[in-house]
């Protein structure tokens, strides 16, 4: 029995430029890390695996180019079983539909999974859409931004969903999608001894051809939106500081303020 | 510096140092302030194996010596030389497990050891027992199949909160120093009680506290090695755990260095960062290579401690020596450079100043280092 976990790699994004000619990310020389939602979810998974116990492996997946290796890595030191990467330049330019399609044939392949945990969205593209199209595309349930789970066994699991202004209890047949907030757990350091097995481990490459694709569901060709204009809004124009003692500070400020409303 | 450290070394470096900015530097004042026992964080420490860096394979460890346990306790005490004594104490009550002890003994206590489930302590100072080892008041009388031990050991790190004690105490008083022989005690023994915490000057994430044996009778297989051995086991365990100590003072250096740095650019009089001023600057070089200094130092006696070489006392002392003298140094320095805020309890220069002391006194004090130095120094001089 398999407890997946689907991860996503992407630029830090504490230090994010768009080049203002090609209105692309410039990611050259951005440090790379596992979207941050998605530690919360391997986290969930190991826990998930911790509770169930005996017979349960957790298997990280991700899909990217070919140095999102390091992220399974970096997911298999944290306790992960084994890691799976999806990279085939038949895979560039999907949308999120192509991505959940390609992501859920691979589930298909991997067979016998009881959970598959998401992050909420990715702080990259921030559409929150895989998760559960992926639910979609395998047909069965989804839960999103799960903050807690109550109880799980291997036919279902009691969960916390937050919503604006509280949480629903959910109970949901099983196998299902999870994706989860980041209320939900503290994500573990890496151990040693998974650093280690990292370090050894293989993780599989798998192209379209490897999870029976069809042609016209992936890439840029297979997706159904498009990207029409990327671009960084206006950077804001410098305030203007006034400064003084309190008394003068506001009468000059409501000064202002009656100029530009009054005209 | 470029210490030529594998890839397995690097990597318990880098996991150390996250684990040290991530959960031991942000709490790090709380615990000083509460003179607490950092349980939460000896439970991170354990889920990322660092328990197990310097104990055999075999027992569940990763398999590392003296250098691994140095390069791990230098990088959690950049994040507070208390918190680290969790670990870095508990590799001193080991090492006479790993050096003295039997087969059985040693599959019965290092696997609970390197997975962090167990502290370890180890039991050798007394009230009148501290430098002179030989004062010790302690015995150890064979009943049978027992050993009955009856004293009190005094400033005892990971006292309380440690499962295994390693104890010096007498079995032949008549003999002197090899009169003493080392015993495992379990923490649940009966007539084993613990006294008095410390409140102390410095290191205040860390428990030190009495231990007292009071008709505490312990099954004769938990001697180590044999009967008037205590005094050799005590000896060789501080040759092996003094790079450690070493490590301790440079994590906290290097830290003080590093608060140092950040503050001179931070910090502006007459116009200027004070980092422009010559003064602040031969300040900070001095402090840098005397750290650099400390860390080959360590290093370079942690490697031959590792070698197998015989004569390791005089490097062990040296180690500890020197990187103690520089961290009371650099710290102090990193008090002067903060000025006036360095004093307050608000910025975290003070606390590093306090931390450092302690590098100085224990595991032998510096004169006793040098004493150790000059001694065998003399003997490699008649030998000549």
């Amino acid at each position: 029995m398999k407890i997946l976990v689907l991860i996503k790699q992407v630029p830090d994004t504490t230090d994010v430029k768009i080049d203002p000619e090609t209105n692309t990310l410039k990611r050259e020389g951005v440090a790379s890390i596992i979207n941050p939602f998605d530690m919360y979810a391997i986290e969930e998974a190991l826990r998930v695996k911790e509770r169930i116990g005996e017979g349960c492996g957790v298997v990280a997946i991700s899909m990217g180019p070919p140095q999102a290796e390091e992220a399974l890595k970096e997911a298999i030191s944290m306790g992960c079983d084994s890691a799976v990467l999806l990279s085939d330049r038949k895979f560039a330019g999907s949308d999120t539909w192509a991505t959940s399609y390609t992501l859920a044939q691979a589930i298909r392949k991997i067979g016998d999974y009881k959970v598959i945990f998401c992050g909420k969205q990715a702080s990259d593209g921030d559409t929150a859409q895989v998760g559960p199209g992926i639910s979609m595309h395998l047909d069965i349930p989804q839960v999103t931004y799960v903050k807690k789970i109550e109880n799980i066994d291997i036919e279902k699991a009691t969960l916390e969903r937050m919503t604006e202004e509280g949480y629903d209890v959910i109970e949901s047949p099983l196998p299902a999608v999870f994706t989860v907030v980041k209320e939900i757990n503290e994500p573990r350091l890496p151990s040693l001894k998974g650093k280690m097995k990292a370090k050894k481990a293989e993780v599989p490459v798998w192209g379209a051809g490897d999870i029976g694709c069809e042609e016209d569901k992936i890439g840029l060709d297979g997706s159904p939106t498009r990207v029409v204009k990327v671009f960084t809004p206006p950077a804001r124009e410098g305030g203007q500081l006034i400064e003084g003692e309190p008394d003068e500070v506001a009468s000059e400020l409501s000064g202002i303020l009656k100029s530009i409303v009054l005209g | 510096m470029d210490y030529l450290l594998t890839e397995e070394q690097e990597m318990i470096r880098d996991l150390c140092r996250q684990v040290a900015e991530e959960k031991i530097k942000p709490v790090a004042a709380e615990y000083d302030e509460k003179n607490e026992f950092p349980w939460e964080i000896v439970k991170v420490m354990a889920e990322s194996d660092i328990f197990g860096v310097y104990i055999p394979e075999e027992y569940g460890g990763m398999g590392g010596g003296v250098l691994e346990m140095a390069i791990a306790t230098e990088q959690l005490s950049w994040g507070c030389g208390g918190i680290s004594l969790a670990f870095a104490a508990t590799g001193l009550g080991t090492y006479p497990i790993l050096l003295y002890a039997d087969d059985r003994q040693k599959s019965k206590y290092l696997p609970e050891i390197a997975a962090g489930k167990t502290l370890a302590a180890f039991c050798i100072t007394e009230a009148e027992a501290g430098s002179d080892a030989g004062g010790i008041k302690t015995t150890a009388v064979k009943d049978g199949d027992h050993y009955i031990l009856n004293g009190t050991k005094q400033w005892i790190t990971n006292g309380g909160e440690a499962g295994v004690y390693t104890v010096i105490a007498m079995t032949d008083k008549s003999k002197g120093p090899r009169g003493a022989s080392a015993f495992i005690v379990e923490k649940d023994t009966p007539g084993l009680s613990f006294g008095k915490k410390e409140d102390k000057l410095g290191i205040r994430g860390s428990a030190t506290r009495e231990v007292i044996f009071t008709d505490c009778r312990i099954p004769k297989e938990n001697l180590l090695g044999k009967e008037g051995l205590g005094f050799i086991v005590a000896m060789k365990t501080f040759d092996h755990s003094r790079p450690g100590v070493a490590a301790q003072a440079v994590g906290i250096a290097q830290r003080a260095l590093d608060e140092a740095v950040r503050y001179s650019h931070e910090r502006r009089q007459f116009g200027n960062t004070i980092s422009s001023f010559q003064g602040i600057q031969w300040m900070l070089a001095d402090m840098a290579t005397q750290i650099e200094a400390s860390r080959a130092l360590i290093y370079s006696a942690a490697r031959m401690v590792d070698s197998g070489a015989k004569n390791i006392a005089k490097i062990s002392a040296m180690s500890k020596m020197y990187a103690s003298d520089v961290a009371m140094q650099v710290t102090t320095d990193a008090v002067q450079i903060f000025g006036g805020y360095g004093y307050m309890k608000e910025y975290p220069v003070e606390k590093l100043m306090r931390d450092a002391k302690i590098t100085q006194i224990y595991e032998g004090t510096n004169q006793i280092q040098r004493s150790v130095i000059a001694s065998a120094l003399i003997k490699e001089g008649l030998s000549k």
